[in-house]
């Protein structure tokens, strides 16, 4: 009974011209479910936040997005997921391409134990983006300048990122991620190993790229997700409960559940 | 220039190249395609240079594997020669005594050498009368004595008998020595090769099961050599060893992992245990010869010798194991024990040595096996003289396996390759056994705590 | 034989004095253990312990002892001009231990010798009965003291675990004492030699022939001892080795951990760790009798003069034999690199190899050469593999094809038959053995480094 209500309820905030798709996404590992019936649409050029409390299935909802759930075993998904319209579980959509036009920032940050001009330059030398040295400095450095961390480390490119503070490592991997100019890019609880000052300057940051990008953001932070999304989801044990504006959500939750985890009764 | 003004050419600057980025990435144009294409092709052949060196390194095994085997399953049979013996009463026993003495010391080489003469009767030179005699190993006039002992009535009597080939005719027999190539080229003349073609047609060449090779010591006759000597070495060392390293090991282990306090000593242990570990077990070798023999004076050659000096190699494996096996058993299995009012030794022994132990009897097989397998250690201390009588004790001089492989590896006659593939089949049907009882062990008895 | 009669009798009593010492205890007791400071069965284990302990240790300082004592007491009565002739002496000492074995009838040698030959006999004679009754009466008198001290209050548990420590930390220092053994007897004989031979010329010289006069006329034949033709030889081999185990142990590394499905796995993996298992004399009989062979037949084919003992058979044998070696040791390292980092490229679209390729492996580097190190550290001490399959001539060439020979090849040939010990040519294989010794030591103690600061940085 409860069910018929919630399904017919977060199949409605549905947006325009949405950049992502989800219809009806189950997904089990092994033989447990772990996403139920999830939809939901991903509007262009803004940023999105899903919430919920740890094992609701938010991150694993955001990694079925890039198809990174492909190298764990024992993954079955069902349902579809679009960019553009096009299925990305689609038999013919290459799921190296996917990946660069979906990038990916994790919970923690994880550069490459090379120079943080490598780091940088390794999705445009991959995915051969470039012709010449000359262009590919340029984008490097122009994704440095998008993570706003040109300034910081313009005078030691050659020296090994695993020497950056915590911060200035996240946002390196956000530069990371821009070189290979991706249209979504999907960040997993970004902050959550950063200090406060440290977590202030992403979120400046994650305002500031999307005027480009569309971002989907999993956080465990409502006061993150108030700051720097418009759109919010809230999942609960693995279904979507309730997606909409963020100040609707946070303001004027329509569901039971939603309003519980925002005024803190559990999570 | 200032701060503020240099990051306002930075901004600037950087405005420049942001717009340039901003044009998109044209997925489905035909450079990236290609360059797609291009990925893929190096991922497949990234993937099948791992298989490549996953098969080159199978491959290698099995032609070791299969060369050992093809060379070695012969010397489990022996070639007989049958032949019309006539056991000469005038030879055996001439004063018809009976006495067991008498007729074990009777001359039945002689009788061996008359029924080939009088199978081969147009033999005349005595060149050839030689090579006729080498149709029949030299250790068959031992078993006519056996037979005689154990059978006196025989005396007097014209049998036919099996009696064990040369090696050369055993060579010949197996197709190891092979007709078609020119006589200069072969052990066996022509002459030699139709006597083996005349007692073939008759029947009187003969396959059969050779358990000398399992019952014999060694021997200079490649047909009477036998694995049992060094077997025999390779207990006797291995027991040694055993009885030092494993209470010594486990003590140490015992120690390190429960009651060591972090000082500089436990520091050194350590150090050492890590680094004897990896000291080519040859440098073992010369420590042995230097300590035990020119220091101790212990006999050379002997098994105690070799056990102590396989002991203190396989110490670090059997501690490092152990320490190993006690670190897994969980804490909380000390705490109760400890929280009982039982004191830290017999925590130990009561609880966490049991617990430990399936796991320190893995580490100890594996060490054995090791030791079992050794060879450059023990030729320092002069395991490799040629010792033809099995030990009858740790003190007696000896061989292992492992260097009677070497030593028949090394002997000129042919027969001896068969016997050394066959002798390395055995020891690693030993090696097999221990290591599956290892497995075994671990498996029945692993925990997840 | 005497000796394992002796252990089993102080095992015997052992066993009495744990039986005695109980049954005191119980006595003690009056029955009631709470009236005891610990359990009865510690009393026994007390007395136990100081039966045997003093009686085995007595054992072992004795047998490290009593060669040397006779032989000192049998060479300050040999005459002057025997004892201070090497050659004579080791000869003579050699006829007396014949005769005082009873094996001595043929030898003709001179009535001080089989004099000398009767008194050690006598002297080992009364060194047993001498060792039996010290060894017993030790350990009868441990078990008569201990016994008398338990009373009701001992606290024998303390001082039976007391004793438990001492022993444990007694075994532990085998390990020091085995690495002490080595570093002294390589070090005494290797000085010995150098007072022969210079170290420069040992290190450094270019030619190895290490026949030295056998009599004295023989002024001809001087010996050379210049070691760096085995160098040369052993790091040939080592190279070709490497060659063969290092690609092929890190690829096979790679396709187990990342590609391999666990089926597949679960039987290459066990196959692959047979060859760490084989013993390397089968190696050695394989490299000499199947693969060099081989070589030289299909080498006379293509026109080329490879010799029987050539250095590429031994080293592709031993290259073999490392690779389980070296697969297993990066399988571990890569297995180390955070599966964060695997994700971060992923995540940018890289594929599985170019993952492997430009994050994984670069990141396990240091761990893999160290492993790479350990693997050529066991490479250079091998000796079975080279003694069987490598040649005797000290050859300097660079060339695979022909024969070399290696430091190990040259231990076993001067030190296996018959030996003079004093002569240049036996004591240059301990200061070869130094020699290995230090450089695998260095290696391990470097790779060791290398591996443990690499395991730090990602735990």
């Amino acid at each position: 009974m409860a069910a018929v209500s919630q399904s017919a309820m977060t199949a409605e905030p549905s947006v325009e011209k949405p950049k992502m798709t989800a219809r009806n996404l189950d997904l089990f590992y092994s033989d447990n479910q772990a996403l139920f019936e999830v939809n939901l649409d991903i509007a262009e050029k803004q940023v999105t936040a899903l919430i919920g409390p740890s094992g609701c299935g938010k991150s694993t909802f955001l990694r079925c997005m890039n198809r990174m759930n492909d190298t764990i075993d024992g993954v079955t998904i069902k349902g579809d997921v679009t960019l553009d319209g096009r299925d990305i579980y689609d038999k013919r959509i290459d799921v190296v391409q996917l990946r660069a036009r979906i990038g990916m920032v994790f919970q923690k940050p994880n550069p490459f134990p090379k120079t943080i001009y490598d780091n940088v330059a390794y999705g445009p030398r991959i995915h051969g983006l470039v012709n010449s040295r000359d262009e590919l400095d340029e984008i490097v450095m122009t994704s440095l300048e998008r993570a706003g961390l040109l300034k910081e480390v313009k005078d030691r490119l050659q020296s090994p990122a695993t020497g950056l503070s915590g911060g200035q490592q996240q946002r390196l991997c956000i530069a990371r991620a821009v070189a290979v100019s991706p249209e979504v890019i999907l960040m997993d609880e970004p902050c959550s190993a950063l200090d406060p000052i440290a977590t202030a300057k992403v979120e400046e940051l994650i305002d500031e790229l999307r005027s480009n990008y569309t971002i989907v953001i999993v956080t465990h932070s409502m006061q993150q997700a108030a700051r720097v999304s418009q759109r919010t989801a809230f999942f609960h044990l693995g279904k979507l409960v309730e997606v909409g504006e963020t100040d609707q959500i946070f303001t004027n939750p329509k569901d039971e559940r939603t309003k519980g985890y925002i005024t803190g009764r559990f999570g | 220039m200032t701060d503020m003004a240099s990051l306002m050419e930075d901004r600037a600057a950087a405005k420049v190249i942001s717009d340039n980025l901003r044009k998109p990435v044209d997925w489905d144009s035909p450079k990236i395609a290609r360059n797609i294409k291009k990925r893929y092709a190096a991922e497949r052949r990234f993937k099948i240079y791992g298989l490549a060196a996953i098969f080159l390194a199978l491959t290698a095994l099995f032609v070791l594997a299969g060369s050992i085997g093809s060379k070695g399953y012969s010397a489990f049979y022996q070639t007989y020669v049958q032949l019309e013996v006539t056991f000469d009463k005038s030879v055996i026993d001439p004063d018809g005594t009976g006495d067991p003495e008498v007729i074990g010391r009777a001359n039945y080489d002689g009788l061996i050498k008359s029924a080939l003469r009088e199978r081969f009767p147009d033999v005349t030179a005595r060149r050839d009368k030689r090579n006729l005699y080498g149709i029949v190993s030299g250790g068959a006039s031992y078993d006519l004595r056996e037979r005689v002992l154990e059978n006196p009535s025989l005396i007097g009597q014209t049998r036919s008998v099996w009696l064990i080939s040369g090696d050369d005719f055993d060579m010949l027999n197996k197709g190891y020595i092979d007709p078609a190539v020119p006589e200069g080229d072969r052990r066996l003349n022509d002459q030699e090769v139709g006597w083996y073609n005349e007692l073939v047609a008759d029947g009187a060449v003969d396959k059969q099961f050779h358990a000398r090779f399992f019952t014999n010591g060694d021997s200079r006759e490649p047909e009477l050599a036998g694995i049992w000597g060094a077997a025999v070495g390779s207990f006797y060392t291995l027991i040694v060893t055993l009885a030092l390293s494993f209470p010594i090991g486990v003590l140490a282990a015992i120690y390190l992992e429960e009651f060591a306090p972090k000082n500089r000593f436990t520091q050194i242990v350590e150090v050492n245990i890590n680094n004897l570990a990896a000291v080519p077990s040859i440098v073992f070798g010369l420590l042995g010869l230097e300590v035990y023999l020119n220091v101790m004076h212990l006999p050379r050659s002997a098994p105690v010798v070799g056990g102590l000096t396989l002991a203190l190699m396989t110490l670090p494996t059997i501690i490092i194991a152990s320490r190993a096996a006690i670190k897994a058993v969980p804490p909380s299995i000390r705490q109760a024990a400890l929280g009982l009012g039982a004191s830290p030794v017999q925590t130990v022994t009561h609880h966490v040595l049991p617990l430990a132990m399936p796991g320190i009897l893995t580490g100890t097989i594996i060490g054995m096996a090791q030791a079992l397998g050794e060879t450059a250690p023990l030729l320092m201390i002069g395991m490799v003289a040629f010792i033809v009588d099995v030990p009858g004790s740790a003190l007696d001089p000896a061989t292992v396996l492992p260097v009677q492989i070497y030593l028949w590896a090394d002997s000129p006659e042919r027969a001896f390759v068969e016997k050394t593939s066959a002798a390395i089949m055995v020891l690693l049907a030993f090696l097999v056994l221990m290591n599956g009882l290892a497995v075994y062990l671990r498996k029945k008895f692993e925990r997840k705590w | 034989m005497s000796l394992s009669f002796l252990l089993l009798a102080v095992a015997a009593l052992c066993a009495l004095s744990f039986y005695f010492g109980r049954q005191r205890a119980v006595a003690l007791s009056g029955g009631r253990h709470s009236n005891l400071h610990s359990l009865p069965a510690h009393y026994g284990a007390y007395t136990a312990a100081w039966c045997g302990i003093p009686a085995l240790f007595l054992i072992l300082i004795w047998y490290m002892f009593q060669g040397t004592v006779i032989e000192t007491l049998i060479i300050s009565d040999l005459p002057a001009e025997i004892v201070n002739d090497s050659g004579q002496l080791s000869l003579a000492l050699n006829s007396i231990s014949l005769i005082a074995a009873g094996n001595g009838e043929h030898l003709s040698v001179s009535p001080e010798i089989i004099d000398a030959g009767r008194r050690l006999g006598n002297l080992q004679t009364v060194a047993n009965v001498a060792l039996v009754v010290v060894i017993l009466s030790a350990a009868v008198l441990g078990l008569a003291v201990s016994y008398r001290k338990i009373e009701a209050e001992m606290r024998a548990r303390n001082n039976i675990e007391r004793i438990a420590r001492y022993v444990m930390i007694g075994c532990s220092a085998i390990a020091i004492l085995s690495t002490v053994g080595i570093v002294f007897s390589l070090l005494f004989e290797a000085m010995h030699f150098f007072t022969k031979v210079s170290p420069l010329e040992f290190l450094f010289g270019l030619e190895w022939s290490p026949q030295t006069a056998i009599r004295d006329d023989q002024v001809a034949s001087e010996g050379a001892f210049g070691a760096i033709p085995l160098f040369a030889g052993t790091l040939l081999i080592t190279l070709i080795a490497m060659c063969v185990a290092v690609p092929i142990g890190l690829f096979s590394a790679i396709y187990m951990g990342e590609y391999a499905s666990p089926k597949f796995r679960a039987v290459a993996k066990p196959a692959l760790e047979i060859l760490a298992g084989v013993p390397t004399v089968v190696y050695g009989f394989f490299a000499a009798l199947t693969v060099a062979p081989f070589l030289r037949d299909n080498g006379a084919v293509l026109g080329l003069d490879v010799s029987s003992e050539s250095a590429l058979a031994a080293g592709l044998v031993m290259g073999v034999m490392i690779i389980p070696f070296v697969s297993s040791l990066s399988d571990d390292v890569m297995s180390q690199v955070p599966k964060s980092l695997r994700d971060g490229s992923y995540g940018l679209g890289a594929t599985k190899s170019e993952t492997i390729r430009n994050v994984i492996f670069p990141a396990a580097l240091p761990g893999i050469v160290g492993a790479v190190l350990l693997a050529v550290s066991r490479a250079i001490g091998e000796t079975m593999i080279v003694v069987m399959a490598a040649g005797l001539a000290a050859n300097m060439t660079a060339n695979p094809l022909q024969a070399v020979t290696t430091v190990t090849v040259q231990i076993v040939t001067l030190l296996v038959g018959d030996q003079e010990f004093d002569s240049a040519k036996t004591l240059s294989a301990f200061a070869l053995g130094l020699v290995l010794f230090l450089v695998t030591l260095g290696l391990n103690v470097f790779a060791l480094k290398v591996v443990q600061k690499y395991r730090e940085k990602y735990d």
